[in-house]
């Protein structure tokens, strides 16, 4: 797909060597040695949690070995007996898929209208969104739980769906997108010519922010994945676990098993690291290009 | 959606720390200030505000300065650059329970990699939960792993955009390249050096999951038996949602608001003061 497009040329021209810096010589080595310290750094703990998953579970005390055993089968069907995993996978793809996609289409709205129209109060309101990001959501978990148990919501998924369906990061994002990707003149003249704000934002918002709400949808699915604490109060551990929390639990047993708690958790990355390695050059730029740009 | 989410949640949570509210039967009594009077005396309180504190300073201090060596060295000209920059972003995506079970074991008392590792080049091993010290430090390590990489991608975003001719105007003064980090690179970053500073202390300030999972035995949010390491959400946790004490909980949750929001205006006048200068 992307293998055979050049890199966007702007890389090339804000590279710069730093300062004074001595000609591109030789004396880099050590630029790559750090840098693959800190990237075996940044893997080792994943790689261990494998090895641990696959090593037998009298072994994982004291020093295994670091390279995999043969017992991750074996594991992984412990897991299974242990927690209701596959449920759990069930719901945390119900809930990440169905938080991602609302996500995406209420932030493109919002982010199109927050960027490319006027209407009072635009700029009030939108200090407003942004405010709420800046209120720490866990410290509204008490109302939170209070209002959703009223709704009679305590253990089913919608607990975990409905707050998380629009949130001030994705307007936030997509308003940038549409600022950056959409051409206004072509937004007046697609309304000069009679298109409704919906059809304009089907025809030209859409297209020419994709990729922006690609990476999007891949980082509220993996918020939404990853989210412990919330599921963990609201949901119920057997009716309605996720992912998080039935890992969790193989954590909360009376004796400590380190190789049935971390093969739930390598299975739990999985799906992480499968999304992290298609798009990564993607989730890269858009978090360079997205939050750098809030400060300046 | 916002209104209801983000801010009615603060008003509400408010309402609900000015009574004796139980989080199953509802208010019982309304008791105007008595919870927050109680959370000034309440040496729980305390003293997880006291490890919240240790633990995010011991983070951030190093996070944020590993960071801004690892983004010096991103910024140079590399071979496949793009791939270093999504290997040190890693961490920042893979689940937080997965990462907080991971460290458990490797900081484990007595079956853990690392004690193994100490005692295997002659260390005594260290009591990794027991021990105050030690437990702020094994969580500040998870969340230094998690949070270097993320950081250093936006001081390096930054850093891209300092124009040129500034460090070509010191090479010719002849700045070596310690000095033009320091006099050039650091000051051209400085208002994102402090956005960073304002999301970690809220995000600091808000952490749960890491100290939650390392304490092995259970998750009723305690944070070790001498509550060494347990952190003012995970006392939130405990007092709202396994004894059901709705009312204190809010009460706590406003404690961490306001404190997160002193520590918040304290930056933006850093910021100001900064960029007023510059």
């Amino acid at each position: 797909m992307t293998v055979t497009t050049p890199r966007p040329a702007q890389h090339r021209t804000h590279r710069k060597p730093d300062a004074a810096d001595s000609p591109r010589g030789p004396l880099r080595w050590w630029v790559y040695a750090l840098l693959l310290a800190v990237g075996a750094a940044s893997i080792f703990p994943l790689y261990w949690s494998f090895v641990v998953a696959s090593s037998d579970g009298a072994d994982a005390s004291g020093l295994p070995s670091l390279i995999p055993g043969p017992h991750l089968m074996e594991n992984l069907a412990r897991v299974v007996d242990t927690v209701d995993f596959w449920f759990a996978v069930q719901n945390s793809l119900i809930v990440a898929s169905t938080v991602a996609v609302a996500n995406v289409t209420l932030s493109t709205f919002a982010g199109f209208a927050f960027a490319h129209l006027r209407f009072p109060g635009r700029n009030t309101l939108f200090l407003v969104v942004l405010g709420t990001a800046m209120v720490p959501a866990q410290l509204g978990v008490v109302p939170l739980y209070l209002v959703v148990s009223d709704l009679g919501w305590y253990g089913r998924l919608e607990a975990v769906i409905v707050p998380a369906l629009a949130g001030a990061f994705g307007v936030f994002w997509m308003r940038q997108a549409c600022e950056q990707a959409v051409d206004p003149d072509l937004v007046d003249a697609a309304r000069l010519d009679g298109c409704s704000v919906l059809r304009v934002i089907w025809h030209v918002v859409v297209p020419a922010v994709r990729p922006q709400a690609l990476v999007l949808t891949m980082l509220t699915f993996l918020s939404a994945w990853n989210d412990f604490f919330w599921p963990l109060i609201v949901l119920d551990p057997v009716r309605s676990p996720t992912v998080q929390v039935v890992v969790s639990e193989l954590a909360s047993g009376y004796f400590t098993d380190y190789a049935l708690m971390l093969t739930g958790a390598t299975l739990g990355v999985l799906p992480v690291l499968v999304i992290f390695v298609l798009l990564a050059r993607r989730i890269v730029t858009g978090i360079m290009h997205g939050a750098g740009q809030g400060v300046r | 959606m916002f209104v209801v989410f983000g801010l009615l949640p603060l008003l509400y949570t408010a309402w609900v720390s000015l009574h004796d509210w139980d989080l199953i039967d509802g208010p019982r009594a309304f008791t105007g200030v008595d919870n927050y009077a109680q959370l000034l005396s309440d040496w729980r309180f305390y003293n997880a505000l006291g490890n919240t504190v240790s633990i995010f300073l011991l983070s951030t201090v190093v996070q944020l300065l590993a960071a801004l060596g690892l983004a010096a060295l991103l910024n140079r000209p590399l071979r496949a650059s793009s791939w270093w920059r999504a290997g040190v972003l890693l961490p920042n995506v893979v689940s937080v329970v997965a990462v907080a079970l991971v460290f458990g074991q490797l900081f484990g008392d007595t079956s853990g990699t690392v004690n193994a590792v100490l005692e295997l080049i002659g260390l005594d091993p260290v009591d990794w939960h027991s021990d105050r010290w030690s437990a702020h430090l094994a969580v500040s390590v998870m969340v230094i792993w998690r949070w270097t990489g993320y950081n250093a991608l936006l001081y390096l975003a930054a850093m891209q955009s300092i124009p040129q001719e500034r460090y070509d105007a010191a090479a010719l003064d002849g700045a070596s390249r310690w000095q033009a980090f320091w006099l050039i690179t650091v000051p051209g970053i400085r208002p994102t050096i402090l956005f960073t500073v304002v999301i970690s202390t809220i995000g600091g300030l808000q952490l749960f999951t890491e100290p939650q999972l390392f304490d092995p035995l259970g998750t009723s949010g305690t944070g070790g038996t001498d509550r060494q390491f347990q952190t003012l959400v995970m006392y939130l946790y405990e007092r709202g949602f396994t004894e059901y004490d709705a009312g204190y909980a809010a009460a706590v949750a406003w404690a961490v608001v306001a404190i997160s929001g002193i520590v918040v205006l304290v930056n933006f006048g850093l910021v100001r003061r900064m960029v007023a200068r510059s």
